[in-house]
């Protein structure tokens, strides 16, 4: 066979008409995000390029005072000194109990792992309950008792909360709200900005259990299996990381809504270097695969709520994921992509069939297809 | 998985693009059309293209459903979906297509009760859960799904269901093919057939792009080493001065089609005298209608939609990409008035259009150069 055949040669710079419209292109993406459209759709609330208009069109100019602006899970605030991290987030999920957990114990883990992720030890929580009139009280007792339990499970106090109650119709059975307080850790800085070509990606496990796992218990695929979310609390993870790697952990990011996949293209996007991921390294599942084969959507953009990204230095990354690997429940934890300097930007995939391409951050939800 | 594994194995991918290269004459450039929007997704998520010999070129074909569908018929569905009382139904990917103003998840978001289904016989679960609502499913696709719509009518009818209602928009491959074929500009050498459709119909109404037009087609499955080897295939017809049709995909798809499925097709639709295509415009007898039997079912004949022609702006040029005339930068409007965010045709509509690849991926794609 004469594989040897050079098949490729360096293009030559575009001219003429094509790099004019290159231009366009380019200063098309370089403008700042405006948000323009007339009112909100779904695509607006899925983590995609919709939600970053919203973001960046509307919210950061807004109300950027610098700390927002670096829009990391969870913002930086220091008090006499002592250095902490804040964050927040709403909770809202059809249906309320689904295998593997349930929006309550989401509302801690979820809030606890942005802290976490950020390099900060989760201490505190507040905790916001949005209830629907006619909410059966067993549901609501069920998810206070779940609430408590993650939040013993992920070592934070719950120091303050709120009811309310709105007309039927108006919320989905209950709506959660938490806003986390925790301490910064000293061993690290993790930011995006701190990503370096070299880098060497990990993630901590299969990826694409929550997200399928909700799909399927909705109930309108007819699909039955036994996948469950994977809602957990990440720091003990997170800091087997800092114990190892120190310094040379640069970026932890959790991969909730979008998916790898669109954490990957935030990063890229953010810190102006090109992600390369080798897509056959990634753990899946196979009943998560083969839910994913049938409804044409990749795993790679499927919600995950136990699971992260992080960047390490190539001289610490061999530790990093002994350490990684070594914490109950991560034991699956793989190395499978590098950070590049170019294309910044970008994320590119080695596909398990030795073929590359881009992976981009999607418009909203992935939505089954038909062709 | 089993049955699926074994055709995305990377050893043999690598042994037929060995194959391939040793098929093709240095310094000739071919441009082999993968028909179906399938195999566009495949190829792209495989990153098939990338094992490629330089001078092999693939050209996305007008075989994406989705993308097919002109600005009028999402405006005539959203009409449909804003009667007071209906609920309108349609594939995933089919929602966020653009209208002349919006789409179909704009028209959700207004207030319209859009929903989202995996299959006909979903819609005609909703229909009977609803019997007080008019439930109307968007039916859309080639011979691929067209059976599946039939089947679902029948049994509405078997079961006197008269409140589920159906707007078709079923297309034919061969007048679209024919068409293309028809240009004198024409620059394509073979083609990668569609499966699924030949499921259907057969590999015999393909006979005409061999016999009429002197291209080799070759119907080809839709996992990795199928297009590779449907390639190699053409390719090989190529070198060897043949030209037929042959098919690749034996283990699916019968010579003479699915019977029983043409006749089910045969019994609900009829031919429209011609049907509009995104990019394409108007093509004789290339689409269907409810047949008159089945009129009570038509929601265009129950409910008075619009109907107004909205044209693809002249300077539109998907034809001419679509037959390899042009590339996508060469289009009048490409960068400027279609864009992603803005899509006119239907190149731009579908992520895997030729116009939209270029558009993001553009600069990156340039690394690679004809050899």
């Amino acid at each position: 066979m004469a594989t040897e055949t050079p098949r490729t040669v360096p293009a030559p710079p575009p001219t003429g008409r094509e790099a004019k419209i290159l231009g366009i292109i380019e200063t098309a993406r370089a403008k700042r995000a405006r948000f323009r459209e007339p009112q909100i759709t779904m695509s607006h609330g899925a983590g995609g390029k919709a939600t970053q208009t919203l973001i960046e069109g509307l919210l950061v100019p807004a109300l950027s005072s610098g700390g927002l602006a670096e829009m990391a899970d969870a913002g930086a605030v220091t008090v006499d000194g002592v250095a902490l991290a804040m964050t927040t987030d709403s909770f809202v999920v059809t249906p309320l109990v689904f295998p593997g957990g349930s929006i309550g114990e989401l509302a801690v883990n979820g809030t606890a792992n942005d802290l976490a992720v950020s390099g900060a030890r989760p201490l505190a929580l507040t905790l916001s309950l949005i209830l629907e009139e006619g909410l059966d009280s067993d549901v609501l007792r069920a998810e206070v008792g779940a609430i408590a339990a993650a939040a013993a499970a992920a070592g934070v106090e719950i120091v303050a909360g709120d009811t309310k109650v709105v007309e039927r119709g108006h919320a989905d059975g209950m709506f959660v709200c938490t806003t986390g307080v925790g301490a910064r850790d000293v061993r690290a800085r993790l930011a995006p900005s701190a990503l370096t070509p070299g880098d060497r990606l990990l993630v901590s496990g299969p990826i694409g259990d929550h997200g399928t796992a909700i799909m399927l218990a909705r109930g309108d695929l007819g699909l039955e299996s036994d996948i469950e979310s994977d809602t957990r609390p990440v720091w003990p993870a997170v800091d087997a990381l800092l114990d190892a790697a120190g310094e040379n952990l640069h970026c932890v990011r959790d991969a909730t809504r979008g998916g790898v996949a669109s954490v990957l293209n935030e990063l890229a996007r953010a810190s102006e270097v090109a992600m390369v991921v080798r897509e056959g390294d990634v753990p899946v599942r196979p009943a998560v695969a083969g839910a994913a084969e049938i409804l044409g959507i990749d795993p790679m953009y499927v919600a995950n709520e136990g699971q992260f990204v992080a960047a390490v230095a190539p001289e610490a990354a061999a530790d990093a994921l002994a350490a990684l690997r070594a914490v109950p429940g991560f034991e699956a934890a793989v190395e499978f992509g590098e950070v590049k300097r170019e294309p910044p930007g970008m994320v590119l995939v080695e596909t398990a069939f030795g073929g590359r391409r881009v992976m981009d951050q999607l418009v909203g939800d992935p939505l089954p297809r038909i062709c | 998985m089993r049955y699926v594994d074994e055709y995305r194995d990377a050893e043999l991918g690598r042994a037929l693009a060995g194959e391939i290269l040793a098929t093709v004459e240095p310094g000739r450039h071919y441009k082999v059309m993968e028909v179906c929007g399938g195999h566009t997704h495949s190829i792209y998520k495989y990153g098939i293209d990338d094992l490629l010999p330089a001078n092999v070129e693939l050209v996305h074909g007008p075989g994406c459903p989705v993308c097919v569908i002109p600005m009028g018929r999402v405006d005539d569905a959203i009409a449909l979906a804003e009667q007071p009382g209906v609920i309108f139904t349609c594939f995933g990917d089919m929602m966020r297509v653009p209208g002349s103003e919006r789409t179909l998840l704009d028209a959700k978001a207004s207030g319209a009760d859009v929903r989202m289904v995996y299959s006909p016989l979903d819609a005609l679960r909703i229909a009977k859960a609803n019997p007080e609502r008019d439930v109307i499913f968007y039916a859309i696709g080639f011979e691929t799904t067209a059976p599946s719509t039939a089947l679902t009518l029948k049994r509405a009818r078997a079961e006197g269901v008269t409140n589920f209602l159906c707007m078709c928009n079923h297309v034919t491959i061969v007048p679209p093919l024919r068409a293309l074929l028809e240009s004198p500009d024409l620059r394509l050498d073979g083609f990668v057939g569609p499966g699924h459709v030949c499921t259907v119909v057969g590999a015999r109404p393909l006979g005409f792009i061999p016999a009429q037009y002197g291209r080799p087609v070759v119907v080809s499955g839709f996992e990795p080493l199928d297009i590779l080897q449907s390639i190699h295939m053409i390719l090989k017809q190529i070198a060897e001065g043949r030209c037929e049709v042959e098919n690749q995909y034996k283990r699916v798809v019968p010579q003479e089609g699915n019977l029983r499925a043409l006749e089910v097709m045969a019994e609900v639709f009829a031919v429209r005298p011609h049907f509009e295509w995104r990019g394409l415009g108007f093509i004789s007898q290339s689409g269907l209608r409810l047949s008159d039997a089945y009129a009570d079912f038509d929601a265009e004949v129950r409910y008075s939609v619009p109907g107004v022609r909205v044209a693809d702006p002249k300077a539109c040029q998907c034809g001419e990409v679509l037959k390899g005339v042009i590339k996508p930068w060469e289009c009048k409007v490409f960068g400027t008035a279609c864009t992603p965010e803005h899509a006119i045709g239907t190149c731009m509509v579908s992520p895997e259009g030729a116009c939209a690849a270029y558009y993001n991926y553009g600069r990156f794609a340039r690394e690679r150069e004809v050899v």
